[in-house]
């Protein structure tokens, strides 16, 4: 890409802010079938929406510069560089069609030791709330799981894409672990890496008497915080507490869903694992092979986004 | 083959110092699209627009909003932004060591490699020295304006950086209740784990593909070649509900494949 046209549009600018997105399906364990739906086990980072110097909210266009007209959504066609500067048009028709539309299903078919999984594979967590009237095939499967201390190992495909996943139960709760694919994994010889030399042996116990002083027994989770985080969130309260640079909500007063940072994830996670429905439109689950587009007050201008296949 | 470094740092804990060069783990094979305008197929870009006004806002003159739950915005300049940034740093500050797997998945979020920079001797004996001792460090850095934190462990006999979520962005487990319901039945359990017993295998990653990223890659190269593209046929099946039953056929399913 011409690095002085920082304007050009890679599709991954386009990808969901909201980390909110899901997938419902169902887990197979052998003949036994259980509907569960997909929630982030992560919130996402505290979000800021873009304004000008009045505060107005502003929105994201297309355009094209040769006739520099703002783009609709029709007007737009994604391509893929196949070799320098050959470039293949590629319809969303296309795409779909390679879907594998069968797999709305996370089939358990192989159980693995919890531990045998390197930390270099796990991508994503998510939580699996049961789905449906009963919760019985929900804790069945958790409790065996969790006796035998093994992660289920399926792939299954979530907005139109593969994903390898470990289904992994802790606590009498699901959670399904995306994986990354091997390939996606550099070997140290890929990355270049001298190969490992004899250490000088002074130096090693030197290091291992620093280890061994340096050692805890417990793990203070305080220690991950992001000071940073902590420190503007303080800001906002601030100046929501004294009025400073607020705005009120206009009167006309947008849907809340698609103007508001906040999502009570945990508050969703808690009424869904009790085997409650679903709320109103805010957290219905997506439509199978796409991405969900609540949570933006310009969705419709926005061409379907797709994470990269 | 060999890859660039993405950032260059020095671990320190109590006296010991390790000049280091950070490596990426992960490489992106995602299938990356460009947006063209249909028309005259040339690549999309975008600006900033208000939607009232439909005015091109620059990049510039932007501010950020903090939105609350009853859509009052909270504003914060770009100066005001600036402040909070961490300082950069060369250092990569060890709080300390733990036993393995006392940080668990639930925190894990991307692999860096780490080679030696300048002299090798300290690194080796850095890996050396975590070997056999199965202990991982609890690691802080700033890089590129952004305060990470990150394991420190051996990998294929390398030391990684684990980079972890913040405290702020995990749901803890303990924060939640599990499903309830009806006792489970002691005879359903046992073959619930009789099952997973008779589908134990060991993990082999290299196993899977992503089948449609290679489909999608197949695709395009057929299409460059102005071949016509073949459609792909999904399939259906269905399963039954009673769980005694479906646990019992499944179990003899799995003994007549072994």
């Amino acid at each position: 890409m011409n690095k002085d046209d920082t304007n050009q549009v890679e599709e991954e600018e386009l990808e969901d802010e909201q980390p909110h997105a899901f997938w419902s399906g169902i887990v197979a364990f052998g003949l036994v079938s259980l509907p569960v739906s997909l929630f982030p086990a992560h919130s996402g980072k505290l979000a800021l929406k873009m304004v000008d110097a009045n505060g107005n909210l502003l929105k994201r266009e297309f355009y094209c510069e040769h006739d520099n007209r703002a783009l609709e959504r029709d007007d737009i066609v994604r391509s893929y560089e196949i070799e320098k500067y050959h470039y293949v048009v590629v319809e969303d028709e296309e795409l779909e069609a390679l879907e594998p539309k069968r797999s709305r299903e996370i089939d358990l078919k192989r159980f693995v030791p919890l531990s045998a999984i390197n930390p270099v594979y796990f991508e994503r967590a998510y939580y699996l709330v049961p789905d449906g009237d009963t919760t019985k095939a929900y804790r069945l499967l958790a409790k065996s799981m969790e006796d035998e201390q093994r992660a289920g190992i399926a792939t299954f495909v979530m907005h139109g894409k593969d994903y390898l996943v470990a289904i992994i139960a802790a606590g009498g709760i699901l959670r399904a672990e995306t994986l990354r694919f091997h390939d996606e994994l550099r070997t140290p010889d890929q990355v270049g890496l001298p190969a490992r030399q004899p250490a000088d042996k002074k130096m090693v116990e030197r290091m291992r008497a620093a280890i061994r002083k340096a050692t805890h027994k417990q793990f203070d989770s305080e220690l991950l915080s992001d000071q940073q985080a902590v420190t503007l969130k303080k800001r906002i309260e601030a100046k929501l507490k004294s009025g400073t640079d607020v705005l009120k909500a206009p009167e006309e007063a947008e849907p809340a869903e698609a103007a508001s940072n906040v999502i009570d994830l945990m508050q969703v996670l808690k009424e869904r694992l009790q085997g409650r429905s679903p709320q109103t439109t805010d957290h219905q689950p997506a439509k199978p092979g796409r991405s969900p587009s609540k949570g933006k007050s310009h969705a419709a201008s926005k061409p379907h986004t797709r994470k990269g296949a | 083959m060999a890859i660039r470094a993405m950032w260059k740092g020095v671990i320190h804990f109590e006296t010991i110092r390790v000049p280091v060069k950070l490596y990426g783990a992960v490489e992106d094979r995602n299938v990356h699209f460009r947006l063209l305008h249909r028309q005259d197929l040339e690549p999309v870009h975008q600006h900033l627009i208000n939607p009232e006004t439909d005015e091109v806002v620059p990049r510039e003159n932007t501010a950020r909003a903090y939105i609350t739950e009853s859509g009052d915005r909270v504003l914060l300049n770009a100066s005001e932004l600036e402040v909070l940034e961490p300082e950069p740093s060369r250092d990569i500050e060890i709080l300390g060591f733990l036993p393995l797997h006392v940080i668990d998945h639930r925190w894990y979020n991307r692999p860096y490699y780490l080679g030696p920079d300048e002299d090798s001797a300290e690194f080796f004996a850095l890996a050396e020295a975590m070997e056999g001792m199965q202990v991982e460090g609890l690691a802080r850095w700033v890089m590129r304006n952004k305060s990470h934190v990150g394991a420190l462990q051996l990998y294929q006999g390398y030391p990684m950086l684990m980079s972890l979520h913040h405290t702020e962005e995990v749901i803890p487990v303990e924060s939640l209740a599990a499903p309830e319901g009806p006792p489970l039945d002691k005879r359903e359990l046992g073959m619930a784990r009789q099952l997973i017993e008779m589908l134990d295998a060991e993990f082999q990653p290299q196993e899977f593909h992503d089948e449609f990223r290679e489909r999608v890659l197949e695709m395009l190269a057929a299409k460059a070649k102005g071949k016509k593209v073949r459609k792909h046929v999904p399939l259906a099946h269905e399963r039954s509900m009673d769980i005694s039953q479906a646990l019992a056929a499944s179990i003899e399913q799995v003994r007549k494949h072994a």
